[in-house]
């Protein structure tokens, strides 16, 4: 009982200190947020790299996401004669929950795992230190303007992400399962509300965009500089990331839907 | 202050230093002085922290107690703002090269330039060429990081880390897994880097034959502080017990080959006495 106590205590202090050192270095990232303006080009190259190199897994995921939403939601709706309210059933889906939650999970899985690895070996390498001695701050020429990109990327992508779901929907219901196409429109147009259902799962996104790049970003810096060290980073990367999209998307809804 | 009094300070002032990592002591009261304009090639066994000590000169690190000064700057006490206006007057040459893997000889010789200075591109590539040129890689500009081999490496990161013209470099085993020809270059050049720019060199690095053709003074480090510290010469003759079995390379002496522990005999016995039971 003792020695599981102390292994409780042990591993809570692990945890305090991870925390306590990722905050610290969220604080420095989030200082040195000016070079993202002064240092644009640098911006740009990681918006191409966390967010366009993103594009097609998300395009993809989303498309097929909205066509199972719209033959699952046809199949459930057609038994209370309702079909035609297919639209708003697919639209509200995505943009409250799977938009949100499936663009961070996949955002976590591509980008937060690349950015992990990224800068894990250039911490294994030497180079973040080679910087520092050549009088450049990592902190603004590496983590500010790849966290921005993080930040800035999630909700566009989610965006794309509930967009091209709404279109997978449409083929699935309307062309394939004869859905009148005005309906779906029309119903989606009047269930969702902009406020209430779009702004909060904006909200969703940019929060999850800020947790899963800082985790990211914290584990490659945070890496142990060994092979093995950053192979574990990047697996926590993706799965601390997982646990804390779910695990705030239900404080999230909890908070904004009530 | 005038230039002859500044040329007779020395650069690099480390007093009573003590470092640790968590419970191992890496420095217990090392005190060493880095006459300016010479090369300085402080030696010892592997992990006794001669790293450690230039990160310590280069503010990477924080001792835990005792002073560091650098050109009359007190490292650990300098601000982000100030720390950084001095590493810009500092080189540091890194084992493995330390290249960025995203950019190609080029342009991670012409990094700091761009970093620090708002240079026209003509005058950066320029003075790129030059430093390539110095370091004899001109003409592979364009090779990435993964295409170069390890000695290469070096020379492209020497020619990185003078491309600010800094007053002082220092290397970190710049010899380490070179082959004879490659190891020669680097020599070489760590000489007439030190004798065309006139700058302060310091060197650590276990290779004794390499580091004491080239050094003017040589700092003998083991067990967390100076055994032997000196001209080639006065290392040579004057040596220590452990500074005699270090640069002769000899496998046992003040430092032994057995791992300390209960004498060979007591423990064959006691073997013997279990299996009498």
């Amino acid at each position: 009982m003792i020695e599981f106590l102390a292994n409780l205590g042990r591993s809570g202090l692990h945890w305090l200190s991870v925390l306590g050192r990722a905050s610290m270095f969220l604080f420095r990232v989030l200082r040195a947020q000016d070079a993202v303006v002064r240092r644009y080009r640098l911006t740009l190259a990681e918006l191409y790299s966390v967010g366009v190199r993103s594009l097609l897994i998300i395009a993809v995921s989303g498309l097929f996401v909205g066509m199972v939403l719209g033959y699952q939601g046809y199949i459930t709706l057609v038994k209370f004669g309702a079909a035609e309210a297919l639209g708003g059933a697919v639209a509200l889906s995505l943009v409250r929950e799977l938009g949100p939650v499936v663009t961070a999970l996949l955002f976590a899985g591509r980008a937060g795992s690349a950015l992990t690895a990224e800068i894990g070996l250039m911490k294994t390498t030497e180079q973040l230190s080679a910087m520092e001695m050549m009088a450049v701050d990592p902190y603004r020429r590496v983590f500010a303007p790849r966290f921005f990109a993080g930040f800035l990327s999630m909700p566009l992508l989610a965006a794309i992400f509930s967009a091209v779901g709404v279109m997978g929907g449409y083929i699935v219901g309307v062309g394939l399962l004869g859905v009148d196409s005005g309906s779906y429109f029309s119903q989606m147009q009047a269930v969702t509300d902009w406020r209430e259902d779009v702004v909060s799962g904006v909200i969703k996104s940019i929060v999850f965009g800020f947790v899963v790049t800082w985790i990211a970003i914290f584990q490659g810096f945070d890496a142990e500089p060994t092979s093995e060290g950053i192979s574990r980073a990047t697996t926590q990367t993706v799965v601390i990331s997982a646990l804390a999209v779910l695990g705030l998307d239900f404080i999230l809804t909890g908070l904004m839907f009530t | 202050m005038n230039d002859e009094r500044v040329a007779d300070t020395p650069h690099v002032v480390v007093e009573d230093l003590v470092f640790r990592r968590g419970r191992k002591v890496i420095f217990d009261g090392l005190s060493l002085t880095v006459p300016r304009g010479r090369v300085t090639t402080v030696m010892g066994p592997s992990g006794t922290g001669k790293t450690t000590l230039l990160r310590l000169i280069g503010g990477q690190l924080r001792p835990d107690s005792g002073r560091i000064w650098v050109d009359g700057e007190e490292v650990a006490r300098l601000s982000t703002r100030r720390l950084y206006a001095l590493r810009k007057r500092m080189g540091m040459l890194f084992q493995t090269g330390a290249l960025l893997t995203d950019m190609n000889v080029f342009e991670n010789v012409a990094f700091p330039l761009r970093e620090h200075t708002d240079l026209p591109e003509e005058l950066i590539r320029n003075l790129v060429l030059m430093k390539l040129e110095a370091v004899g890689l001109r003409a592979a500009r364009d090779l990435s990081p993964a295409q170069l081999s390890g000695g290469m490496a070096r020379r492209v990161a020497l020619a990185r880390a003078i491309a600010l013209d800094p007053d002082m470099i220092l290397y970190d085993e710049p010899f380490a897994g070179l082959d004879p020809i490659t190891m020669g270059q680097i020599v070489t050049l760590i000489q007439r880097t030190n004798r065309t720019l006139g700058l302060t060199s310091v060197l650590v690095t276990h290779d004794v034959v390499e580091a004491m053709d080239i050094s003017d003074q040589v700092v003998l480090i083991a067990e967390g502080r100076v055994m032997d510290a000196g001209t080639v010469e006065h290392v040579r003759a004057g040596a220590s017990a452990w500074s005699e079995q270090f640069l002769g390379g000899r496998p046992d002496g003040p430092v032994p080959f057995h791992y300390p522990g209960d004498s060979y005999r007591d423990d064959l016995m006691r073997g013997r006495e279990s299996g009498n039971d």
